[in-house]
């Protein structure tokens, strides 16, 4: 899922101080999961505003709303009526969610309310770490389930470099070497004559941005894509 | 008129509320500056049930759960001082910071019970009413809605 921090109070404070009326808008998919923009999250901002605020005898009104997911119309339409109320939103949807709501709400200045991080897991409730970089070319299978693309600082399709240290990443000991890692899952699974592939060069073109993605059954409706 | 501290208590039955509770059998002195919301683990606080507080007008807040490891669900008092510690960053950012405190009181300690007002107390009077209060006391309908929170 999608991982995000939220932004420091003070940064959000300075983006809504010119409006006295404004909407907070939660996403209730990945960033409810990892507590940056949930329904709890929305509620927990309005209040710090409220308080901030109030401690400086300004009135700001607050309308408080969550959808299940920002980056889909389906749940964004019916907020449009909604809106119009507003003078500014914050969106605490990652930066998918906000561009989209953008799209629909243009009348109104929208702000972030969270910075997107990256795609990654729940380790433990609280801690997240990266997995994948949606590079449009997925080793994976080749790799022993650990992506070199991410897990690599160097990006390295052919590891390990020169600067692994007894299982440690050169350019941060205290991580270990992702082909380390990728050797000891192929050992493991008795498919180590996979480290013997050469891997060609990634094909960095297939992550030109912004990308688009047509599912095949869709083709006639939106169009040939290739 | 002379400033009476208002203190929200969000403590657990368990320990701190038969703290509290022998305090009182035991004809303990210590100043009424404490209306104590009872839940069933200091684990169900939830971040915007403090701030809340804040926002209903409260001086200050005080968590009070039992002591590390003899929480009757396990870990709901590390979860607890968690959130509170994460609250206090909160509240610092707005500018609120010092109002909110943590505390662990066995259930036969009621002489801590009756420190930990008397300590909470007499750090409000040094910070002053919270500047939302402008005069009212806590408003009684929002200790209502978290006693109902805390219920539901």
């Amino acid at each position: 899922m999608i991982i995000a921090e939220r932004k420091p109070f003070a940064e959000i404070k300075a983006m809504v101080a010119p409006y006295k009326k404004i909407l907070i808008i939660g996403c209730g998919t990945c960033v409810a999961v990892c507590l940056a923009g949930g329904e709890k999250e929305v509620g927990l901002l309005a209040s710090q505003l409220k308080l901030a605020l109030g401690l400086e005898d300004k009135r700001l009104e607050i309308g408080e709303i969550t959808v299940e997911r920002q980056c889909d119309l389906e749940f964004l339409r019916p907020l449009c009526d909604f809106t119009a109320d507003y003078e500014a939103i914050i969106s605490m949807a990652c930066g998918a969610g906000v561009q989209y709501l953008k799209q629909l709400c243009y009348l109104q200045p929208i702000f972030p309310g969270v910075n997107t991080s990256f795609i990654g897991v729940n380790n433990e409730p609280g801690y997240y770490t990266e997995r994948c970089r949606a590079c449009n070319h997925c080793y994976l299978g080749l790799t022993g389930g650990i992506c070199p693309v991410t897990m690599c600082p160097k990006g390295l399709l052919n590891g390990p470099c020169g600067g692994t240290i007894q299982g440690r990443c050169e350019a941060d000991p205290e991580k270990e070497c992702a082909w380390s890692k990728i050797y000891h899952r192929l050992e493991l699974e008795g498919s180590l004559d996979k480290m013997r592939r050469i891997m060609p060069l990634h094909p960095h073109d297939r992550s030109t941005t912004p990308g688009t993605v047509i599912h095949p059954a869709f083709k006639r409706r939106y169009g040939a894509h290739e | 008129m002379e400033f009476q501290p208002k203190i929200l208590a969000l403590v657990c039955t368990y320990c701190t509320y038969t703290a509290a509770d022998m305090a009182g059998s035991a004809r303990m002195q210590y100043p009424a500056t404490v209306r104590i919301v009872k839940y069933l683990c200091t684990g169900r606080i939830d971040l915007i049930h403090i701030l809340k507080a804040f926002e209903a007008g409260a001086d200050a807040v005080m968590v009070s759960g039992c002591e590390a490891g003899s929480c009757h669900f396990l870990e709901g008092n590390l979860r607890a001082r968690e959130r509170v510690e994460y609250a206090q960053k909160l509240l610092a950012e707005v500018g609120l910071g010092g109002r909110l405190e943590m505390f662990e009181v066995a259930a036969s300690d009621a002489p801590k019970w009756v420190a930990a007002v008397k300590e909470m107390t007499q750090r409000v009077e040094a910070l002053g009413p919270s500047p939302l209060r402008r005069g009212r006391h806590l408003h009684p309908e929002v200790v209502e809605q978290l006693e109902n929170m805390v219920q539901s």
